[in-house]
């Protein structure tokens, strides 16, 4: 689904900068030239057709709690099981399969290190794979709000 | 877990972690912890959000307004926004690259690749010898891989990275992706 010209606007003016006030949906309509009705039947179908997960904050994961990237090298014919049980595991928010060795990654996040310790040794378990574990070491850039290049999608 | 038990086993380390501000002194902290909860899993939409969050975390609309408006002056909150599906928009190529840099290179060079603007994540994580000889990673989202893989050499030749080791791997599915959930338990 490639939303239109409005929908496009509303991408590109609000992946960051939402209002905070009491009506925002109303404001962001005044700077679109819409309704809010408008606006908000435009987030919900955004939302139905998975065009946006949501709408809401994304939060910086080292304040907010603890977090690590990980993979497991499942056996080719068992990935969608091993996919569906770490889908199921606490704390997973992504989850991909990859063209490697190791070919599936994914974020677990807990409100602590010594819970997200447990949750991975409990996974583990459940498993029965090593999991790696990549916890952040640096943060260069990290910011999945990058502008929709309209052109290269249509 | 009832909410009550999940905060209780949440309060001892986010309580003392969060990065409040004095701001927010005034409110009820299991009241900031429902908010969050609540945060993780996006704004309502509604024609008033702030409210619908206050009256499912106990606190006030402006209390809300408030608390979002700190944590964005603290850095928690990095953004608030359309959290957009790449791959529902066509940006089906999406390419984890790794390498293995030099340990008193990966920082410089680290900061070099984020500054390419088909780079949308670049970080540095551990290797993890024998497994994973890999410590900088840059992800580059993009509509087609024969564009990511372009864009890929034109970073090797800009940053004369020939001789680094380097692997590409490309999802060819995504299997669960949501935001994150620190202190919420769904």
């Amino acid at each position: 689904m490639i939303p239109d010209s409005t929908s496009r606007r509303l991408i590109d003016m609000y992946q960051r900068g939402l209002p905070v006030c009491e009506r925002p949906y109303e404001q962001m309509a005044r700077e679109l030239g819409t309704s809010e009705d408008d606006v908000i039947s435009r987030l919900q179908s955004l939302q139905e057709n998975q065009v946006i997960s949501r709408v809401g904050p994304v939060f910086e994961h080292s304040r907010a709690g603890a977090s690590l990237l990980a993979a497991v090298a499942a056996p080719d014919e068992q990935i969608d099981l091993v996919a569906a049980t770490i889908n199921r595991a606490p704390g997973v928010n992504h989850n991909y399969a990859r063209e490697h060795t190791y070919n599936l990654w994914f974020v677990m996040t807990a409100p602590d290190e010594d819970t997200l310790e447990n949750r991975l040794d409990e996974l583990e378990h459940q498993l029965q794979l090593p999991i790696l574990r990549l916890p952040m070491v640096e943060g260069y850039h990290i910011d999945l709000g990058f502008a929709i290049d309209w052109e290269a999608v249509t | 877990m009832s909410l009550a038990s999940q905060t209780r086993a949440n309060q001892s380390t986010w309580l003392n972690t969060a990065p409040d501000t004095s701001e927010l002194d005034h409110i009820s902290p299991w009241g900031l912890l429902r908010l969050r909860q609540q945060l993780e899993m996006g704004l309502p939409i509604a024609p008033r959000p702030y409210k619908a969050l206050a009256e499912k975390s106990g606190l006030t609309e402006q209390q809300v307004m408030d608390a979002v408006q700190a944590w964005q002056g603290t850095g928690m909150i990095k953004r608030i926004g359309l959290v957009v599906r790449h791959r529902t928009l066509g940006y089906t190529a999406n390419a984890m690259v790794v390498w293995d840099v030099p340990d008193q290179q990966v920082s410089e060079l680290g900061r070099r690749l984020a500054a390419a603007p088909f780079v949308t994540l670049c970080y540095q994580r551990p290797r993890r010898l024998p497994d994973w000889p890999y410590n900088l990673f840059c992800m580059i989202h993009g509509t087609g891989r024969e564009r990511v893989l372009q864009q890929l050499d034109s970073l090797v030749s800009a940053h004369s990275l020939d001789a680094i080791p380097r692997a590409v791997l490309f999802s060819p599915r995504a299997y669960l992706q949501r935001g994150g959930r620190y202190v919420s338990n769904d």
